[in-house]
């Protein structure tokens, strides 16, 4: 399989804190990787470096490597829009923004250069759509998307996300704030999706992970402790930390 | 026992709340009572629609309406985009430091200036020094001047409440700053700078030292921004001041009262309006 993300002896520190350590990891294409671990343990710090939201926190220092088909994504000359146009990202709380439904979904689009009517029709349906929410918001798109359910919200962010035709996909707890049918809704477009695109998701919910991934890590204060195949990681964890996580003796 | 006391001291704080209140509400109610019953009587269709005659004795006030509402236009125009801009730059742009600190000591400081002393200024400078002479141009700067620490607060205060998930999620899809700002930050804080700006029109339609030493006071419908002009203020303390004529005086300030009513309603009935087209 091709791989995609590729981080080489990647450091994180917020000043003087040591948030990540020696990160080794390949991430494959059109697969869904999970990320695993109790709280502070570096999942969501690793998953926002991906596509370098951590540059916006004052006081990062970064040590090793990450690239993005071959190319490191901390290079100097990096263009970080166009590296966030590939790497989009959803977040824990759905963030729509007070705008309308259309407007949310045309946002990226427009903001790329796209002007033509017809075009920016097409885009915000088939990212409708691709989102699975075309059906419940066809006949309101004007209607302002602060109104739709939680649920709802969180589809259009990643119907959002779409739009600007990403290539990797970074969900940050996903489906944490939603009722049990919206959790199930998202896991289901997960599933769809990961043919198309290349999803990372972080998430605090063992069973979901073990339902939507490929690929499992197991992060430990910092350190990425165990990585594999979700079964092989779930039924046969080579590490000690990882089996005592599991089968909930910490966490 | 202790139960009967917090309970006497929680009453007896809500009684002085509650009065407080009442006193602010109260003193507030009469102001406008008082006026308008002394005012009103003199209002008729001549008295908004025509010139002054002998000195503001008989004739109306048109001029000073139109007066009063060119300069806070113009004062608005070069006090907003200097105002949004700078509150834009203190919260998206800067970290905490010394830099800010300066100058939000100058905008608090600026705040504090008695507005004789912006009027000062502004005679000095801009109608002496920089020949603008007694003009609207001369008592909009000024009076933008006076304005700004209002906007430049409110905005700030908006600019900051809106939620960092906005800004995150815009930069996900690859928006630079700038677009982040002006597409997502700047909409979702409109109602809260909008209101600093209504403030700020209060307060410009309302000012008279500052008016009184950079605008003149001529009697004309002021055309040209180089014009002379006199505003329902200044015409409001010629006629009571001068004794020129009392009921006129409390007419015009029923006016203002009146228009001061209408900008701050029509304002807040848009961003009602507009605030409900973008959230649920």
């Amino acid at each position: 399989m091709d791989i995609t993300i590729k981080a080489d002896k990647f450091n994180l520190f917020y000043s003087d804190f040591q948030a990540l350590n020696e990160i080794n990891m390949d991430i494959y294409a059109r697969t869904v990787t999970a990320f695993i671990g109790p709280s502070g343990c570096g999942k969501s710090t690793f998953l926002r470096s991906l596509n370098r939201m951590n540059d916006l926190i004052d006081g990062v220092r970064l040590e090793g490597l990450i690239t993005l088909d071959g190319v490191d994504i901390y290079e100097p000359k990096t263009d970080v829009v166009a590296l966030r146009k590939r790497v989009g990202m959803v977040f824990q709380k759905p963030n729509p923004f007070p705008m309308s439904i259309y407007d949310n979904i045309a946002y990226g689009p427009r903001i790329h250069g796209l002007k033509d009517k017809n075009r920016l029709n097409e885009m915000v349906e088939k990212s409708l759509m691709g989102a699975a929410l075309w059906n419940e918001v066809k006949d309101r798109l004007n209607s302002p998307a602060l109104r739709l359910s939680g649920g709802q919200q969180q589809r259009l962010c990643i119907a959002r996300l779409l739009a600007v035709e990403p290539e990797v996909l970074l969900m940050d707890e996903p489906a944490s704030a939603l009722d049990p049918i919206s959790t199930g809704k998202i896991e289901d477009l997960i599933a769809e999706l990961k043919k198309d695109y290349t999803i990372i998701i972080v998430t605090h919910n063992m069973q979901q992970a073990a339902r939507i991934s490929d690929n499992l890590g197991f992060f430990l204060l910092g350190r990425l402790v165990e990585y594999g195949a979700t079964e092989e990681v779930m039924t046969n964890p080579r590490q000690k930390e990882t089996e005592d996580y599991l089968t909930g003796r910490f966490g | 026992m202790s139960s009967r006391r917090t309970k006497l001291s929680q009453r007896l704080a809500f009684a002085l709340l509650w009065m407080a209140a009442l006193i602010t509400i109260g003193c507030l109610v009469l102001i406008v009572f008082y006026i308008l019953r002394e005012g009103l009587p003199s209002i008729n269709w001549e008295f908004l629609t025509a010139s002054p005659e002998s000195m503001g004795r008989k004739g109306g006030i048109f001029p000073t309406i139109i007066g009063s509402l060119y300069l806070t236009v113009v004062s608005l125009i070069i006090a907003a985009p200097i105002g949004v801009g700078a509150a834009i730059y203190l919260t998206e742009y800067t970290r905490e430091g010394w830099t800010t600190k300066i100058i939000r000591f100058g905008t608090e400081t600026l705040a504090g200036v008695p507005s004789i002393i912006f009027g000062l200024f502004g005679f000095a400078f801009l109608v002496t020094f920089l020949h603008f002479g007694f003009s609207i141009l001369s008592g909009a700067i000024t009076l933008a001047l006076m304005l700004l620490p209002t906007i430049i607060r409110t905005s700030e205060e908006a600019i900051k409440a809106v939620p960092e998930s906005y800004r995150e999620g815009s930069f996900a899809l690859g928006a630079t700053k700038w677009t982040t700002i002006a597409k997502v930050v700047i909409p979702a804080a409109l109602p809260g700078i909008v209101t600093g700006l209504v403030l700020g029109a209060g307060r410009a339609i309302g000012e008279t030292a500052a008016v009184w030493l950079t605008v003149g006071g001529a009697l004309q419908i002021p055309i040209s921004i180089m014009d002379s002009a006199r505003p329902m203020t200044l015409h409001l303390y010629t006629l009571a001041a001068e004794g020129l004529s009392l009921p006129r005086a409390y007419a015009t300030a029923s006016v203002l009262i009146i228009t001061i009513g209408i900008i701050n309603t029509v304002a807040n009935l848009l961003m009602t309006r507009f605030a409900l087209r973008l959230r649920a």
